[in-house]
């Protein structure tokens, strides 16, 4: 289905949804701002939508190209203490970080 | 499975109701490569912690992935093996903040799997079809450190990114297995697949094979899904069976005590034997998919699927029927637990050389469990015949086996070194003769007809002669004594 140009593509809290996800605090003001700046971006899907494409492939990527490979060969690793020297906290070998409880998504 | 699967109404289900379990598989495979996925750190269980790093496996800024064609064969490997349709493919980014990916995202398939529409099919004969097999990174593995105290605010955690960008591939099966023993043997058969065609070393224990089970009941006769729960946390087969069993008889319990099953993720827990609640449907997560632009599409070309195909080598089924050709009377089971194995290829080798069938299964499923060291089968074969022509006796074919692979040789080697030269049937008969002398009171027992003192005289004999006599010889002796 398709909306008319001007109507409201996102809600606010769809916009708040988004936010969260990608772990963002954002005052009411920039709530308002944001839900309207992805509305526009919206309208502009709108109008490519709105093309025929039926001819065209799909593009997947910007390059005309597929299957970069690299051969299974080991390369080099980084060194560890110099890796944990830049990390906020080590301990044993290992990056610590807050407490991590129950399982990962 | 689907989402728009009906919840069973509880209350509607009559007391005798019988319910159906409803099983469906997603399996986690690390994949044998030298490397990882998208670097060349090594790709190898255990070492130091942050050992096997890069700036691609930690996510560093400006690092880029590049796909490992290693890794591309075996996947292709694993969707020939499995009968999949392989297909241009691509990857995407499946968002999440978790410190076991330090990118905050982790490289997978979507919607254009390398893999689909295949099928597995079990020992049974049935076929399990196989939705997609996708390519994927490991994560990061992590360890709470408690602190103490409150748990839930005191302590840390520690995270070693070894395992980081290792290459996996996730077999997703349809929800077609309808009991803990399908499921058991659907992995079992699925992990012997995978050790056939190399794509991975199928370890349970070391985590390289990891098992989700989504679970459902409906009663007997429904065509509709139940609502499922995935368990995570499964580590043996033993404990995939368990967890099944308990989370079935859970579901069941629920409907048939009036209430619904919510949709869940459970936690299995091996001690108490049960699963527990992680979180519901509602609180599961929005990965937000999308294209990485990082990566270019994967387009295998005909030919080197073909030439993957034509060197693939034979899978679990086709050796199982082989072998059972050759040990047509021997049980099934055995067939199957020598091709798990991989033994197939030692018992048919000692056949071929002459090995009496089912004396060469009864040591590759009885003797033969750590594995054949330095047995060949030619010494297999010959040692098979001694036996045959009673120059050993079964327990005095066990020792010189193990010497056999434990260092190798021939078996008249072997059973010379270890004192086992046949009797000679005077030399037993003159033995046997003197026994009955010493024990007249036992013999006239067994004259009677005292079954029990069969085992006394057989155990003297074995006694004198240190256990080289044939215990079968023995009793035929004893019994034309007897007259």
């Amino acid at each position: 289905m398709r909306f008319g140009m001007g109507q409201q593509r996102i809600t606010r809290a769809e916009c708040a949804h988004v936010a969260a996800l990608a772990r963002l605090e954002l005052t009411d003001e920039e709530l308002d701002r944001f839900t309207s700046q992805l509305d526009e971006l919206l309208d502009h899907v709108a109008e490519v939508e709105a093309l025929d494409l039926e001819a065209l492939p799909p593009t997947m990527h910007a390059l005309p190209i597929a299957n970069l490979l690299r051969p299974d060969t080991p390369g080099e690793v980084l060194d560890r203490d110099e890796v944990l020297a830049q990390a906020p906290f080590a301990e044993d070998g290992q990056f610590r970080v807050p407490p991590v409880l129950g399982e990962a998504p | 499975m689907s989402d728009e699967a009906q919840t069973i109404p509880g209350l509607g289900a009559p007391a005798d109701t019988e319910w159906e379990t409803v099983v469906g598989l997603e399996v986690h495979a690390e994949l044998a490569t030298a490397t990882k996925l998208f670097s060349a750190s090594p790709n190898r269980f255990g070492g130091e912690p942050n050992t096997h790093i890069d700036p691609v496996s930690l996510g560093l800024p400006g690092s880029l992935p590049v796909l490992n064609e290693k890794a591309v064969e075996l996947a292709i490997r694993v969707g020939l093996a499995l009968n999949c349709r392989i297909q241009p493919s691509v990857f995407a980014r499946k968002n999440y903040f978790y410190p076991d990916m330090p990118k905050d995202f982790q490289i997978s398939q979507y919607d254009q799997p390398i893999n689909v529409d295949g099928w597995l099919e079990l020992p049974s004969g049935k076929r399990v079809g196989i939705e997609r097999a996708h390519l994927e990174e490991d994560t990061g593995k992590t360890v709470h450190i408690g602190g103490g105290g409150r748990i839930h605010e005191a302590g840390y955690s520690l995270v070693d990114y070894n395992r980081a960008g290792v290459p996996l591939i996730e077999i997703v099966g349809h929800p077609e297995l309808r009991s803990a023993e399908e499921a058991r043997q659907y992995v079992s058969e699925l992990r012997s697949i995978l050790v056939a065609v190399g794509a991975s070393d199928g370890k349970m224990e070391e985590g390289s094979l990891r098992v989700d089970c989504n679970v459902s009941v409906r009663p007997v006769g429904s065509d509709r899904l139940g609502t499922r729960c995935e368990i995570k946390n499964v580590n043996s087969l033993r404990s995939l069976g368990r967890a099944i069993e308990y989370e079935a008889r859970r579901q069941i319990d629920q409907l048939t005590s009036g209430q619904t099953i919510e949709q869940q993720t459970r936690h299995w827990n091996e001690d108490d034997g049960r699963t527990h609640a992680l979180r519901s449907k509602e609180e599961d997560y929005d990965y937000r998919y999308f294209p990485e632009p990082d990566l270019l599409p994967l387009d295998p070309s005909t030919e080197w699927v073909e030439q993957i195909c034509h060197a693939l080598p034979s899978l679990p089924r086709d050796r199982r029927l082989g072998l059972a050709e050759a040990a047509s009377s021997v049980d099934i089971d055995h067939i199957a637990l020598a091709v798990e194995r991989s033994m197939d290829e030692l018992a048919l080798a000692a056949i071929s050389e002459g090995g009496a069938a089912e004396r060469v299964m009864t040591h590759i499923v009885q003797n033969l469990a750590d594995g054949a060291g330095e047995l060949t089968a030619e010494s297999l074969a010959g040692l098979v015949g001694m036996e045959e022509a009673g120059d050993l006796t079964a327990t005095q074919a066990k020792k010189v086996l193990a010497v056999l692979v434990e260092g190798g040789g021939s078996p008249q080697d072997a059973a010379q070194t270890l004192g086992f030269e046949a009797m000679d049937t005077g030399e037993l008969e003159s033995l046997v003769d003197s026994l009955i002398a010493q024990h007249a009171e036992e013999w006239s027992r067994f004259c009677e007809g005292d079954a029990k003192l069969t085992g006394f005289f057989v155990g003297q004999v074995m006694k004198a002669t240190q256990g080289r006599a044939d215990g079968k010889a023995v009793t035929q002796l004893l019994n034309s004594r007897r007259g």
